[in-house]
């Protein structure tokens, strides 16, 4: 097991360190630094700035720098565009709020894909079943930018009932809709899989020699069943978890929820490197994180894969 | 020698195989996917809306680009949809024609999406013949790359490649197509390992072929029916992808429009009353991608005819 | 009475081009203790003829007639019903041990589920009794081995550990379908051996579906043959292996190469196995047999008994097979 961590942390810890490099260089070749603006600074003030941030020094002191940054102190730097608040804060401010809303859609694809993918299994050709499969197919092409519009239309313009956007710390009526838009496509995407995972599986001979050996249908489908057909809907997390932390970005803008998608897209905006490589390593290293968890149940539920 | 499950899915087709005798594997793909309704309505559908996309304009009264600034602040109003000023879907915010805008939209998020699958499709096979043929330290090498590829979160880095080098079609192409052809290269590279155990490549390694003409010949024409599957069902996920850049303003750029960019225009104009400046680029969003699942759906079902 | 008594049994599949029969109008019966082969190629009918018994049959199969064990008709049974009969009095056992074994669960657990369910064993008696189950089949470290999953056993080995799962309950029937097919050949005659033992040791009935003559020879009381899904000919093993008289047992019996004779004399049986979609209206072996006669592919030979203890279906005179 500790084996098979450290043999995943070899990839994951290059693949970071690619990660930033990758970003570090995007932005050094950039034309025009974060401090060319319309109206043109001094030279003087400029070559001031650019001192303050280190970004007269040469291109593999600058990466030492940062990457030493990152590595030991966890510090991203200071943000380029917000006077005396450094990328730590920005993340500590918008973080939790995106951890948020994330968890909840990631709970509600999950568990409303997954039943509705093996009730459909279960009751195939059945009604329950064409309503699942329908709703799944529905859901595919209602990606979080598209439902967040309609939901925005629905709930708040028509009907009144929940607020258009914002936080308020947490509140479950600024939380419905940004879970709802997020998870939605995805929930669809794991019942689907969900479903056809089910069925191939109970086609299997092993599942014949369970039926053979008397067992009731609930214990065949949960002791027999359950584990190789999540297999597949496991395997699907980590881009499920990719595209969720992507979507978070449309959610920020579209309900002003303030989390970290709001900064990335106005650092962006306005140039604010630090903020950006700050918030794509983070999610660089959420995203091997999941992956490692991932690989680990599937460790766990496959006997076949060794630690 | 017969296995007896192999028996019971032969029972199963049975009448199945005795039409088939005589009848090319494409053929009989073919067969199966017009007898698929959904499918066959997916492709219809397509094609419906690939001339709208193509010859739409033609049947447009008002330039895509022409601002009417006698409608301007006064859309919600003034800019309805209606065959009288023949704005037959309004007008939008800057009183523009939205029918010529949605036909301009929709043909630039078929082109990016069919543009951005083809790349990928194209590089994500030859990587994955390539790994899979050689194998050993090679694709072992060539496959970690993918991995470390894939758990980089590729549309932050995207965003950031917009706007350092500025927002372009090419740099909307290169950033989509370099994201995407990594599932295919796994897809292709699992293929390949199974064909290249078959006779025919073993016949031609024996017999001194050179490898990259056994994998450009003998391997990727029997990965096509894999890859055309693939690459229907990722032209949809392209241009759901390209939608969500524009949306974020960093796609295509005005003059130019897609579907995307327009639905975010609309969003932002509903709160106004103006619902149709949503709606139809929905409309046309939400048919392209069910027509193309629907298609790539029964194509697999048709080509890998397995019961799902 | 009968242990189990199969009574004009049709299996069909409904397809996406029609139905199609795999098993038309087979009756068969085997008595306490008593083995009984049932023969055939690939496609004759006779795996799914024990599917149907069993209620095993794929989700488009459908069985009509009945199939009478200890006078309960298996083809009405509830579910629930079914469930109590399965792996209690009645066994079956799989062509392919590779994959008939659930891969996600230990072996102990897949064992223990048996005997907890059928003899309300708690779990660690399940266990240590299924433990001394696969003593029986001669898995060697039974107790240590049980803990593992079932890509730690060699083909081999899973197939005796499914015969040890089977017999958990000592049923009174077990079927086995082609239980060798997927072995190699030095452990096709440990299984058989195994089967063998059970047999004298448990007293168990036992079905043997199989395409091998050679393993029927010395087991089974009596063979039955099959072919497209009907029964072509049946009898007490010896006798029929003496004097088939049907030609399509004959042409199974040539094809099966000996030591004491010349390989010259090794024939096989020309043409394909039944398509099962398109028989013809009379026997379905006419398109292959030899002996055809005029009125063979238009006309069903009635399945009937001779000697008293054979049937044979077949247009042809006893004497003139040949």
């Amino acid at each position: 097991m500790l084996s098979f961590i450290a043999r995943r942390l070899t990839v994951a810890i290059p693949t970071l360190l690619i990660l930033v490099v990758l970003s570090f260089v995007l932005m050094y070749t950039a034309p025009g630094g974060p401090f060319n603006s319309e109206r043109p600074l001094p030279p003087e003030v400029l070559a001031n700035i650019e001192a303050k941030y280190g970004l007269d020094q040469p291109f593999w002191k600058r990466i030492a720098v940062y990457i030493h940054g990152v590595i030991f102190n966890f510090d991203f730097g200071p943000s380029f565009q917000f006077k005396n608040r450094s990328v730590n804060d920005i993340i500590a401010q918008g973080f939790p709020i995106t951890l948020t809303y994330g968890f909840w859609s990631f709970v509600v694809a999950v568990t409303v894909g997954v039943s509705l993918g093996i009730a459909a299994a279960l009751r195939q050709n059945t009604w329950l079943d064409y309503l699942a499969v329908g709703i799944s197919i529905g859901a595919q092409v209602l990606p979080n930018f598209v439902m967040a519009p309609i939901l925005l239309l629905v709930f708040t313009l028509w009907l009144g009932w929940l607020p258009g956007g914002g936080w308020a710390g947490g509140q479950w009526q600024y939380l419905v809709m940004p879970v709802i838009a997020l998870s939605t496509s995805y929930m669809a995407s794991i019942a689907r899989i969900t479903r056809s995972s089910m069925l191939e599986v109970l086609n299997t001979n092993f599942i014949r020699t369970a039926k053979a050996k008397g067992l009731p249908t609930r214990r065949i489908i949960w002791r027999h069943a359950m584990k190789p057909a999540m297999l597949p809907v496991l395997s699907y997390l980590g881009p499920a978890f990719v595209g969720m932390i992507t979507g978070s970005v449309i959610i920020d803008i579209f309900f002003s929820t303030g989390g970290i998608g709001q900064f990335f897209v106005n650092s962006a905006f306005n140039r604010d490197y630090s903020v950006i490589m700050g918030i794509t390593i983070l999610v660089g290293a959420l995203t091997i994180l999941f992956n490692l968890i991932v690989d680990l149940l599937y460790a766990w539920i496959d006997p076949k894969i060794r630690y | 020698m017969l296995r007896d499950d192999a028996t019971v899915e032969a029972l199963q087709n049975a009448s199945h195989m005795a039409e088939v005798r005589g009848r090319s594997l494409w053929a009989d793909a073919r067969a199966r996917f017009f007898r698929n309704k959904a499918a066959v309505g997916g492709f219809v559908l397509l094609m419906m809306i690939a001339a709208f996309a193509l010859f739409g304009g033609l049947l447009s009264e008002w330039e895509p680009d022409f601002v009417d600034f006698s409608l301007m602040g006064a859309n919600a109003s003034e800019g309805v949809p209606s065959f009288e000023t023949g704005h037959y879907f309004g007008t939008d915010s800057s009183g523009r024609d939205l029918y010529a805008r949605v036909v301009q939209g929709t043909g630039i998020s078929l082109m990016v999406g069919v543009v951005g699958a083809v790349v990928a499709v194209i590089v994500g096979t030859l990587y994955g013949a390539i790994a899979g043929y050689f194998g050993g330290r090679v694709d072992g090498t060539m496959m970690r790359a993918v991995d470390i590829l894939m758990s980089i979160p590729f549309m932050f880095v995207l965003i950031l490649m917009l706007v350092i080098f500025g927002r372009s079609i090419f740099m909307l192409f290169l950033g989509i197509g370099l994201i995407s052809w990594l599932d295919m290269a796994r897809i292709a590279r699992g293929q390949t390992l199974t064909i290249k155990n078959k006779e025919f490549v073993e016949v031609a390694v024996a017999t001194g072929v050179h490898p990259l003409r056994i994998i450009l010949r003998h391997i990727v024409p029997n990965l096509l029916g894999i890859v055309i599957v693939y690459a229907t069902l990722l032209v949809p996920n392209m241009i759901i992808f390209e939608s969500f850049i524009s949306f974020l303003g960093l796609g295509v750029q005005e003059p130019n429009t897609s579907l995307g960019a327009l639905i975010s225009e609309g969003a932002s104009q509903m709160q106004y009353g103006v619902l149709w400046q949503l709606f139809f680029p929905l409309l046309f969003f939400v048919f392209t991608i069910f027509a193309f699942f629907f298609v790539g759906d029964g194509l697999r079902d048709a080509l890998d005819p397995k019961d799902r | 009475m009968a242990l189990l008594e199969i009574e004009n049994l049709q299996v069909s599949f409904t397809t996406a081009d029609g139905d199609v029969n795999a098993v038309n109008g087979v009756s068969l019966d085997i008595d306490t203790g008593e083995t009984l082969a049932i023969v055939g190629e690939s496609g004759s009918g006779k795996s799914q003829t024990a599917f149907a018994a069993m209620g095993l049959l794929a989700k488009n199969g459908r069985a009509t007639g009945a199939a009478r064990f200890d006078g309960q008709d298996l083809l009405t049974l509830s579910q629930r019903e079914l469930n109590k009969i399965r792996s209690h009095d009645l066994a079956m056992i799989f062509q392919d041990p590779m994959t008939s074994l659930n891969p996600y669960m230990k072996i102990s657990d897949q064992m223990a589920e048996v005997l907890m369910l059928h003899k309300g064993l708690g779990k660690s008696a399940a266990i240590t009794e299924a433990a001394k189950m696969l003593d029986a089949v001669r898995i060697p470290d039974a107790k240590a081995r049980i803990t593992m999953y079932p890509h730690e056993f060699s083909g081999g080995m899973r197939q005796r550990i499914m015969v040890a799962m089977a017999l958990l309950c000592q049923p009174r029937l077990l079927i086995a379908d082609e239980p060798t097919t997927a072995l190699d050949v030095t452990v096709q005659a440990q299984i058989m051996q195994l089967l063998g033992d059970i047999r004298r040791d448990f007293g168990t009935a036992i079905i043997l579906i199989t395409h091998d003559l050679g393993i029927v020879a010395g087991f089974c009381d009596r063979t039955l043959v099959m072919y497209g899904g009907q029964i072509m000919e049946e009898g007490a093993t010896d006798d029929l292996f003496a004097k088939p008289t049907h030609p399509y047992t004959r042409g199974l019996l040539n094809a099966v190469p000996r030591l004491d004779q010349d390989e010259e004399t090794l024939r096989t049986i020309t043409g394909e196995p039944p398509n099962m979609s398109r028989l013809p209206a009379g026997c379905p072996f006419s398109p292959r047999c030899a002996q055809v006669q005029p009125n063979c592919p238009t006309e069903r030979p009635a399945l009937e008994t001779i000697n008293g203890a054979r049937r044979r279906a077949c247009h042809l005179p006893v004497s003139e097979v040949a």
